[in-house]
């Protein structure tokens, strides 16, 4: 690349030339979730609240494709699989973003720059996220569960 | 694109002077976000979802339809922040850029239209009526 570059202004070096740590991790990791919320989250929410608002018959067909649907065809089996997995990523995510908002609030306040505090809570942040995701499905599969 | 040089800011390409908005907009809607969305999670937990008539007198509850309102506006607020540092750092050229922003501005703004037109419905609705199909 170098040499072709349309300017001669200095750049930052490309990203490989660092050695991968858990900090960039958690920083891309950020990103993603939020803009997987803010797109299949969202619109997910708006087309439950729709389907909501729009009475009985809409609310049962959005569970039908996207949760359970008692005489599930092919096209259903499907989407009730998507539909699952695609709520297990937004748990994720909303968690992953929650814990990483955090972490950067702690952040903009000066703190956590230390190179092992500052690995320390990316680590923490991306273990948190998975934990608390498994919990809260242990937690839905258990109630679906009893009842 | 413009570093802030002379020729950027002319075209508007460079620091426009809103960072600091941008950035303080962005925390204050993500407080917003954790109480807000927080309140959504964990309702959304202990709902019984497959029950449509229960779910719709937990969202015409006033204080319940409010939070909700506040939610969509801080969530569509935060996101359209968020996704247009996303698009300013992946999306080239000028045009392309222009209306990736356009579209995302539609989005934002029709998304938390639609949502919370949605909730006026449902917190409105005569309740002996079951709101009826639009």
């Amino acid at each position: 690349m170098a040499g072709n570059e349309p300017s001669a202004r200095p750049r930052a070096p490309h990203l490989q030339v660092y050695k991968w740590g858990p900090a960039m991790t958690v920083s891309i990791l950020h990103r993603i979730s939020g803009d997987g919320l803010a797109i299949v989250g969202a619109c997910l929410f708006l087309w439950w609240l729709g389907a909501l608002a729009a009475g009985p018959d809409a609310y049962a067909a959005f569970v039908a494709c996207v949760w359970h649907d008692p005489d599930a065809g092919t096209f259903h089996q499907i989407t009730n699989i998507l539909g699952k997995i695609i709520l297990v990523g937004l748990t994720w995510a909303f968690f992953q973003h929650l814990f990483s908002g955090l972490r950067h609030f702690v952040l903009d306040t000066g703190a956590g720059y230390e190179l092992k505090t500052n690995k320390l809570w990316s680590i923490v942040v991306i273990a948190a996220g998975v934990f608390a995701t498994a919990a809260t499905w242990l937690y839905i599969f258990k109630e679906a569960l009893n009842g | 694109m413009g570093n802030g040089t002379h020729l950027g800011k002319v075209r508007g390409l460079g620091s426009s002077g809103h960072g600091a908005q941008h950035w303080l907009q962005q925390r204050l809607t993500a407080l917003g976000n954790i109480l807000l969305v927080g309140f959504l999670f964990v309702s959304l937990i202990r709902l019984p979802l497959g029950d449509h008539a229960a779910v719709l007198r937990w969202a015409s509850n006033p204080t319940v339809a409010l939070a909700l309102i506040l939610m969509l506006v801080s969530v569509f607020w935060h996101l359209r922040l968020g996704l247009t540092v996303l698009i300013e750092d992946y999306v080239h050229g000028e045009a392309t850029r222009l209306f990736a922003i356009v579209l995302l501005n539609f989005y934002a703004i029709g998304g938390g239209a639609y949502g919370i037109f949605a909730i006026v419905r449902i917190a409105l609705a005569p309740l002996s009526v079951a709101p009826g199909g639009m």
